[in-house]
């Protein structure tokens, strides 16, 4: 407001205020253009059967339903994985934790993860899930790989959540009897669950994204699981897809624009694109949640 | 819980208030016990991710040799005589990573501006997302978009420039400009974001002081502001950098491929491209020199995360005082 209130702008400045919106601009056009881009060229791709079919020579289909198959059974198996694990270092960490050697290490490694290429998370993966302790390429393997990935974002989150709960719900709850474990179970928990549900959505976001670290962990199959009828069969199917190779959406995303199938590569750029959307639209609710708690 | 089983009538109450007690210090024990080992567990991924990235990179440094790895320039793994000196594929990686850094980086900062500084609330809200929204966009598509529509272009550009060159070898766009340019466009959400945060933090009274001063908005924001929002500032960069240089999939395919001297229209092997294009079929001693490029890269890494912490430290330090 001030600046409006000078006799004459310099010239320079003008040129500077150019230069920002001109940088904004093609921060935001760059953004528009390359989803709008992908939607137009993925969307004519995608119809029931893409979704719903797997590649077959035989039937002559190109869909990618083992895929997101592949990648539900990642998000699933590593969000297992990985949430009580960060949600219980983040407990540590605000509730437990006294400042000391331990505590600036665990956050200097956390730090350190989140800093991690997921590229040496993809050749850790490989040579200790997948051949050191025998796992194979595998859902498995991949789903264990990301979940030292998505480690940091859950205990961030959960610590940041922790923090906003107010020191009188504490004390109020410690000072009528209750024990920490107790405390921490029916007051912390229930008012920090926005901030733990804001880390799983973004660990969910990471994990769909996510391709380098899986192309050698989890592989590349694109079968559904070969459901029998019988409850014991179908369940032995199910448990035994994990325990085989199985390419995420990214995955074959890459495995198709390296033959040069582009279509079909846009048309799964597409479907990513709007699960990464509805992500980000749910990250938004959870922290307007999280707002009001606070 | 057997003791608890064998009450008396006399001590009744009083055991019962004790086994309570025991059985309460025990779940109170066991959750501290278990919170403690969650928490380990980040420092337990980090020293064997260390532990692992070292044992498997190193055999092969004994094998062929540090300075055969390190200072040779010839990549040819799979030849009758094989060859396997990355100098020219780390120098990709730090070439590639400084160029996008120039230009993704004034980019950022002055988006960065715009949005803590310069834009109306209410453009500035709409703004904000689509730069958080850039972050969340998987990074093969990137690849992708970088392969369809930016090597054509990247061709075309090569067609022009080099019309009539005996010496040039046509790469067809796949070339180390398009990959830099792909970076760039990665790194931005990054250094958005941190560099925002970093100036809105920025206290009010440096701006005051110098606005009263007689300064314009503009010699405000570039003598005042952002000197004083530096060490955030650097940070995002650093971290711009560490996105880069680790960054694979985005830019295996729009590099080209082919190991050489990382010039803008040379196709190119970046240390990540290098492990993600051969580690598939590698064999032998190529898998294990991969691993040791494996090495450097989390060597790199680990050396861009000290720094971090070092400037998060200082400037934690300079607050407190």
């Amino acid at each position: 407001m001030l600046a409006k209130t000078k006799k004459k702008a310099r010239p320079t400045d003008k040129l500077l205020l150019a230069a920002i919106y001109g940088s904004a601009g093609i921060a935001v056009l760059l953004l528009l253009g390359m989803i709008g881009f992908v939607f137009f060229k993925g969307i004519r791709v995608v119809n029931w059967q893409f979704l719903t079919t797997v590649k077959s020579v035989l039937r002559g289909t190109v869909g990618i339903a083992g895929n997101i198959v592949n990648t539900l059974y990642l998000v699933v198996i590593t969000l297992f994985i990985a949430t009580p694990l960060g949600v219980g270092a983040a407990i540590y960490l605000n509730e437990y934790a006294k400042p000391g050697k331990l505590v600036s290490a665990i956050e200097f490694t956390t730090e350190t993860l989140s800093g991690i290429p997921s590229i040496i998370f993809g050749l850790f993966g490989m040579i200790f899930f997948v051949e050191a302790l025998g796992l194979g390429a595998s859902v498995l393997s991949g789903s264990l790989t990301m979940a030292l990935m998505v480690l940091p974002l859950i205990t961030r989150n959960t610590q940041e959540a922790l923090r906003t709960v107010p020191e009188s719900y504490r004390t109020g709850a410690l000072g009528m009897g209750a024990t920490k474990w107790h405390m921490i179970r029916t007051i912390l928990l229930p008012s920090s669950m926005p901030g733990i549900v804001t880390g799983v959505i973004l660990a969910v976001g990471r994990i769909v994204g996510e391709s380098a670290a899986l192309l050698y962990t989890a592989g590349s199959g694109y079968q559904l699981p070969r459901l029998t009828g019988d409850f014991l069969g179908n369940l032995k199917a199910l448990v035994s897809k994990a325990t085989v190779e199985g390419g995420s959406l990214t995955v074959e995303l890459y495995l198709r624009m390296s033959n040069a199938e582009y279509d079909i590569a846009f048309g799964i750029g597409c479907v990513l694109l709007v699960i990464v959307l509805a992500i980000n639209l749910l990250t938004k609710l959870a922290a307007k949640k999280l707002k009001a708690v606070g | 819980m057997r003791v608890c089983s064998q009450w008396t009538e006399k001590g009744f109450i009083m055991k019962s208030i004790q086994c309570a007690h025991k059985k309460k210090a025990l779940v109170e024990m066991s959750a501290q016990i278990i919170f403690t080992a969650c928490a380990s567990f980040a420092i337990l991924a980090v020293v064997s991710i260390t532990l692992y990235m070292i044992l498997s990179g190193t055999p092969a440094i004994f094998e062929v040799g540090l300075p055969e790895i390190l200072f040779n320039t010839r990549w040819s793994p799979t030849s009758q005589d094989p060859q396997y000196g990355i100098l020219w594929v780390i120098l990709t990686s730090v070439v590639g990573t400084f160029l996008a850094i120039l230009i993704g980086v004034p980019i950022g900062i002055l988006t960065a501006v715009f949005l803590a500084e310069v834009a109306p609330r209410k453009l500035a809200a709409a703004v904000k997302p689509a730069v958080e929204l850039l972050a969340g966009i998987p990074s093969v598509i990137y690849g992708l978009l970088g392969i369809y529509l930016l090597n054509p272009l990247m061709y075309r550009l090569e067609q022009i420039i080099f019309k009539g060159s005996a010496t040039h070898q046509f790469v067809g766009g796949a070339n180390l400009l398009s990959a830099v340019l792909v970076l760039a466009v990665m790194i931005l959400p990054t250094v958005i974001n941190i560099s925002e945060t970093a100036i809105r933090a920025v206290p009010v009274h440096i701006k005051s002081a110098s606005l009263a001063l007689g300064a314009s908005h503009m010699q405000t924001i570039f003598k005042s502001i952002l000197p004083a929002a530096r060490s955030g500032i650097v940070t995002a960069i650093v971290l711009g950098v560490g996105r880069a240089i680790g960054e694979a999939m985005a830019i295996t395919l729009v590099s080209g491929g082919s190991v050489n001297i990382p010039l803008p229209f040379h196709s190119v092997k970046f240390l990540t491209t290098a492990v993600v294009s051969e580690m598939g079929y590698a064999e032998g001693t190529h898998r294990r020199v991969l691993f040791t490029i494996g090495l450097v890269l989390f060597v790199f890494i680990m050396l861009i995360n000290v720094i971090l912490n070092r400037i998060l430290k200082g400037s934690g330090e300079k607050r407190g005082e």
